[in-house]
């Protein structure tokens, strides 16, 4: 679901200003938030309380077609060109194992970036559904409720309780 | 105000301001002297195109190899360049699975060094075909003649691992710059860079959702990355095992190589690492520490090194197979004693001056011993191949193998080649991890923040924080 445009940033200096701050805002009912962060910390996934990631499944989908086809490569070609050498079996699992392999992990990477992009929304080109602060990616935490506008003024209160630094609001 | 709690690895770095700060110093303009060196590399990959260059007109006996030493520097510089690649493996896969928090301010910088590694390797198979435009023969791609590579052959192994070894750590390289090219971009004030750090950085602001697929993508290409490290050496090293050449054709390769690899490689991060701290003044975030872990590491890989040559004698006096046991004896008493004796002292002697404490603590001693480390590791792979092909089965055939110009300038270039990305790295993407540095450090958070004055600044191991289940337990 595609979240609300209009909203409320707080900036915080802090980690545990801002999980409280993430804390209060979802005990007041205000669940529509996008946190920032400059590094990754469990505090806010657990302030968040987010569930999993579903990348993992691109992974695991991505890992076994990667097996598959290095053995439908491997016997197929091998097949269609049946050249015996060294008295070996046409179709040669041991040294086609290491093919499963290599594509296997080949096609597993691959796929937990695309899982990745997918999720994560990325690359984002436009101005994305957030306010954002360059701060953000130096040292500074902040979160933006989205809230329409008859909020704005009930979350600015909590944003500054919980000790927001600054609080900026969405004009457009 | 400060925050008074420090973190172990990093005690001089006051808090997450300081890492950007010190990232970004590495963008700025560059001295004389980067321009010197970048100059010199850029000189030598020219000596290369020159080389290579007349090796395609006149043809691939401008290479000093024979019949039966048909396999010389090429393949010796690419397994050597794959081998160092190995350590950027180690260091960002295995150590970040392992939740070794000593890794975070190295990682980026080792992560690079596996890709320009790798990417230097891949030059010398198809330099050593020496009908390069032909490479793509190599690949199973359908043709007209309807014939396919031979899926038994170890070489069509070796294609499938170093492409993916290439494709994957390029991809995790990338994917952990991400959130640091979009500090970058944030914090730049040159109008080129922010419109290309902007198109990198693909948008990233940092928001839960992109840290929590991030984390798990991260972890996921991690994991993956970490077998297929220890598999790409297996399979360069049964490109001999699998042969009968006495001197090739043991079981001891793969887990040899590999520790081998890891030896070298870690070699070349410590080769780098040290005029990178000292010129660019980053003693806050390669501390003594990160040093005496490497260091460590270092002594353990050449243990096992040293293991592995004494047991390769060992087997070729205890097996009583003859042409093993005098290839063996060869290697260090025949035409290439010197190539066996220094392969010898370089990687399995000269870093046991490792185990003393005050020699792992003294930069210039470790980064002496790394030197030694490479050119050792780069003989290793000679004496594996050179000596075995030169003095096989057959006296009539012993044949020795001597480097010709064309080489040595080939060999000279990729040196080139590798440091030219390598110092381009160091200007234009964040050579520190700014991201993964500050999992290590402690968060700024108001508790400490108020009683920052009367407590004593105090030393904390935070541990980077992977995954939820691990902060939990």
């Amino acid at each position: 679901m595609r979240k609300s445009r209009s909203g409320v940033l707080g900036v915080f200096a802090h980690l545990d200003t801002l999980s409280d701050a993430v804390r209060r805002l979802r005990a007041a009912g205000y669940d529509q938030l996008t946190v920032f962060a400059p590094t990754l910390r469990h505090e806010i996934e657990e302030a968040l309380e987010s569930t999993e990631s579903p990348v993992r499944i691109f992974t695991l989908v991505g890992a076994f077609t990667g097996t598959a086809a290095g053995a439908a490569l491997a016997i197929w070609a091998s097949l269609d060109w049946p050249l015996i050498v060294g008295g070996k079996e046409i179709v040669s699992l041991p040294a086609f194992s290491v093919i499963m392999f290599e594509v296997t992990i080949l096609l597993g990477a691959l796929s937990t970036v695309a899982g990745l992009f997918i999720n994560a929304r990325l690359p984002r080109i436009g101005r994305g559904e957030a306010l954002y602060h360059p701060s953000f990616s130096a040292g500074h935490f902040g979160v933006f409720a989205h809230v329409p506008r008859d909020r704005y003024d009930a979350v600015r209160g909590i944003l500054t309780e919980s000790g927001s630094e600054e609080v900026l609001v969405e004009q457009s | 105000m400060a925050n008074a709690l420090r973190s172990v690895f990093h005690p001089h770095v006051k808090g997450y301001a300081d890492v950007n700060r010190d990232s970004m110093r590495l963008l700025t303009k560059p001295g004389k002297g980067y321009l010197a060196l970048l100059g010199t590399a850029v000189a030598l990959v020219g000596l290369m195109v020159l080389a290579e260059g007349i090796q395609i007109a006149y043809g691939l006996g401008m290479a000093g190899l024979t019949n039966p030493v048909g396999w010389g520097t090429f393949i010796t510089t690419f397994v050597f360049w794959v081998g160092i690649g190995h350590a950027g493996t180690l260091i960002s896969a295995i150590l970040f699975l392992f939740r070794a928090g000593w890794r975070q301010s190295i990682y980026r910088f080792a992560e690079a060094m596996t890709v320009f590694a790798v990417l230097t390797a891949g030059l010398f198979p198809i330099i050593h075909i020496g009908r390069p435009w032909f490479f793509y023969w190599l690949l199973p791609l359908p043709s007209q003649r309807q014939i396919w590579p031979n899926f038994r052959s170890p070489l069509l192994w070796d294609v499938f691992a170093v492409t993916t070894y290439l494709t994957v750590s390029s991809v995790f390289f990338f994917i952990g710059l991400i959130p640091d090219i979009a500090a970058a971009r944030d914090a730049t004030t040159v109008p080129w860079r922010k419109k290309a750090y902007t198109v990198l950085a693909l948008g990233w602001r940092g928001t839960d959702r992109e840290w929590k697929h991030f984390s798990r993508a991260y972890l996921f290409l991690a994991a993956l990355a970490t077998p297929l490290v220890l598999s790409v050496h297996s399979v360069v090293s049964w490109d001999f095992a699998v042969s009968i050449v006495p001197g090739w054709h043991t079981t001891i390769f793969a887990p040899y190589f590999v520790a081998g690899a890891i030896l070298s490689g870690v070699a070349m991060v410590v080769t780098l690492m040290v005029p990178v701290r000292k010129i660019f003044h980053l003693e806050a975030y390669f501390t003594q520490l990160h040093f005496d872990r490497l260091a460590k590491l270092l002594l353990l890989t050449s243990l096992i090194v040293g293991y592995a040559y004494g047991m390769e004698y060992f087997m070729a006096w205890y097996s009583g197979e003859l042409y093993e046991r005098d290839v063996f004896l060869d290697r260090v008493t025949g035409d290439y004693w010197w190539a066996g004796w220094s392969m010898i002292t370089f990687n399995a002697i000269v870093p046991q001056l490792l185990w003393i404490p005050k020699v792992r603590r003294n930069l210039n001693a470790f980064f002496i011993i790394s030197i030694f480390v490479n050119i050792g590791m780069w003989y290793e792979r000679f004496v594996i191949i050179v000596p075995s092909l030169a003095h096989s089965y057959e006296p009539w055939k012993f044949m020795n193998y001597h480097m010709s110009w064309t080489e040595a300038a080939i060999l000279m270039g990729s040196f080139g080649w590798f440091f030219m990305w390598f110092l381009l790295f160091l200007r234009f993407l964040p050579g520190l991890s700014i991201a993964e540095i500050k999992e290590v450090l402690p968060p700024p958070t108001r508790d400490h923040h108020d009683v920052a004055e009367e407590r004593a600044e105090k030393l904390v191991e935070e541990l980077p924080t992977g995954y939820k289940e691990y902060e939990r337990r």
